[in-house]
């Protein structure tokens, strides 16, 4: 999985917990919370829906990790390591 | 069947101090069918979603007397119930008291439903104009389902007309758009709040709660945890003040005519507010019994449904109290407005760090402010008070929640 396809997971999964989120509106670099209205419920429906899309365990401790979408994508990427790589 | 024999009245119930009335848009059961307690029987689209109608009790339906698509003013009957116990309105006893005083705001039930078929149709003579009549037979419709709004409640063809474009729409459909939506629940936001202000003399207490041993407690639980079952501090509250609320059951229920009744349960209605606007607080039902893993799961289902908009009617008729939480959007304190005819309502702010002073020493540590706001012809600030220090109390001892 190469970091734009971490990345478009991560916007749909965005999308699914605020549809009403425009996905071209989102920075990369601000904390979702803060641009998104997201509460802490919605948090953990994130870290839940990722925890099941890339099958990966995300301790709490970690959450820090996922607050804004670089940290996202270079969190989860780091996580991933794809079995085949070229 | 003999214990068959008394038919009652199955009436829309409560769904709220704000809500007044929804638009049946299914039936899921229909005459001959057994119900039991807890069955949905209906669904009811309102401001605050599609709303699953629950009936109280056992039996067999007679007879449904609203069509879909028709407003129907909470009490209004929805259908006729063969049930078991004595003969009488098959309204909840848990909902019965809620419902009432949102009815006096109301033109009363029986006037408000349009006239419409009794339950026997068949043997309602139709008239029909000629035109109707034709047009009807065209389309397929039939006429004995049909409204008549010409003279003598005579089918026009204007009816004929209306009939078929509310059978073309699907359900989902008949819901109002969502801005339509979002300013139907503002002015009933606005209704309740209103008469919250206007009839309810509130008091006002607040408590600053050290979290350190909560939010500790909650690390290491959900360090052991998968994502799929770990927990938010919000679920310790809840249950702390389900667990208060035993303690002090004086905040716990409604004040109707004049006098307090204690909830059946204590059911915590949880502010939750919608995207796009609004805000709802549907009952976690029994939450002072439930341990942390469920209440937390039926928790997360609560605020998933009520955002879908698809809530159940106990849900919105039953809670007893109500809590907010407004700690993720950065507020130090909550003080909030009470749901009639409830008597109090809970308010949290963020946790986060303070100074604290203990033992002679000034320390950083997580600080919550829980507030309460409570009705004061119920109950007095120092019931309040102890209210208060029993969720602290409840919240130094996480494991034992």
């Amino acid at each position: 999985m190469t970091p734009d396809d971490i990345k478009r997971v991560v916007i749909d999964v965005l999308t699914r917990i605020a549809p009403e989120i425009d996905p071209a509106s989102i920075q990369s670099g601000v904390s979702f919370r803060d641009q998104l209205d997201l509460d802490s419920m919605d948090f953990l429906n994130f870290v839940l829906a990722l925890h099941e899309r890339f099958g990966t365990a995300i301790p709490e401790v970690d959450y820090p990790h996922l607050y804004t979408l670089d940290n996202a994508v270079a969190y989860l990427a780091s996580k991933h390591t794809p079995a085949a790589a070229p | 069947m003999k214990s068959w024999d008394i038919v009652g009245e199955f009436r829309m119930p409560s769904l709220g101090a704000d809500m007044e009335a929804g638009t049946l848009v299914q039936w899921l059961k229909h005459p001959g069918d057994a119900v039991k307690r807890g069955d949905i029987i209906a669904v009811v689209d309102t401001q605050k979603g599609a709303i699953e109608i629950e009936v109280f009790e056992d039996g067999l339906i007679e007879s449904v007397q609203v069509q879909l698509g028709e407003k129907v003013p909470v009490g209004t009957v929805l259908a006729m119930i063969h049930g078991t116990g004595p003969e009488r309105s098959l309204v909840s006893a848990d909902t019965a008291p809620v419902a009432a005083p949102v009815r006096e705001a109301l033109p009363t039930p029986a006037a408000a439903p349009p006239p419409r078929p009794g339950p026997h149709e068949e043997s309602r003579r139709v008239r029909v104009s000629p035109m109707a009549r034709k047009l009807a037979a065209d389309l397929g419709v039939d006429v004995t389902r049909i409204e008549g709004t010409g003279s003598q409640g005579a089918i026009t063809r204007e009816d004929v007309e209306r009939a078929v474009a509310a059978l073309k729409k699907p359900a989902v459909q008949t819901s109002p758009a969502l801005p339509e939506r979002v300013g139907d629940m503002r002015a009933a936001i606005a209704t309740a709040m209103a008469r919250s202000k206007r009839e309810i003399p509130h008091y006002y207490l607040s408590s600053t709660i050290d979290m350190s041993g909560s939010l500790a407690w909650l690390r290491a639980e959900n360090e052991k945890r998968p994502v799929t079952e770990r927990l938010l501090p919000v679920a310790l509250l809840i249950k702390a003040v389900g667990l208060a609320l035993r303690e002090v059951p004086d905040l716990n229920g409604y004040w109707i005519d004049g006098a307090f009744r204690k909830g059946t349960g204590v059911h915590v209605g949880c502010a939750i507010s919608l995207r796009g606007g609004g805000l709802v607080a549907p009952a976690l039902h029994d939450a002072d019994q439930m341990e942390l893993n469920t209440l937390m799961r039926k928790l997360a289902d609560l605020v998933a449904r009520a955002r879908a908009g698809s809530l159940k009617s106990s849900e919105l008729s039953d809670p007893t109290i109500t809590v907010t939480n407004l700690g993720d959007q950065g507020v130090e304190a909550a003080f909030g407005i009470i749901y009639p005819p409830q008597v109090a309502l809970v308010g949290f702010g963020k946790i986060g760090e303070r100074p604290w002073v203990g033992s002679g020493k000034i320390e950083a540590r997580p600080l919550l402010i829980a507030t309460l706001s409570a009705d004061h012809r119920a109950t007095d600030g120092h019931r309040g008070g102890v209210f208060l220090t029993a969720v602290d109390r409840l919240l130094q001892a996480p494991e034992k929640l």
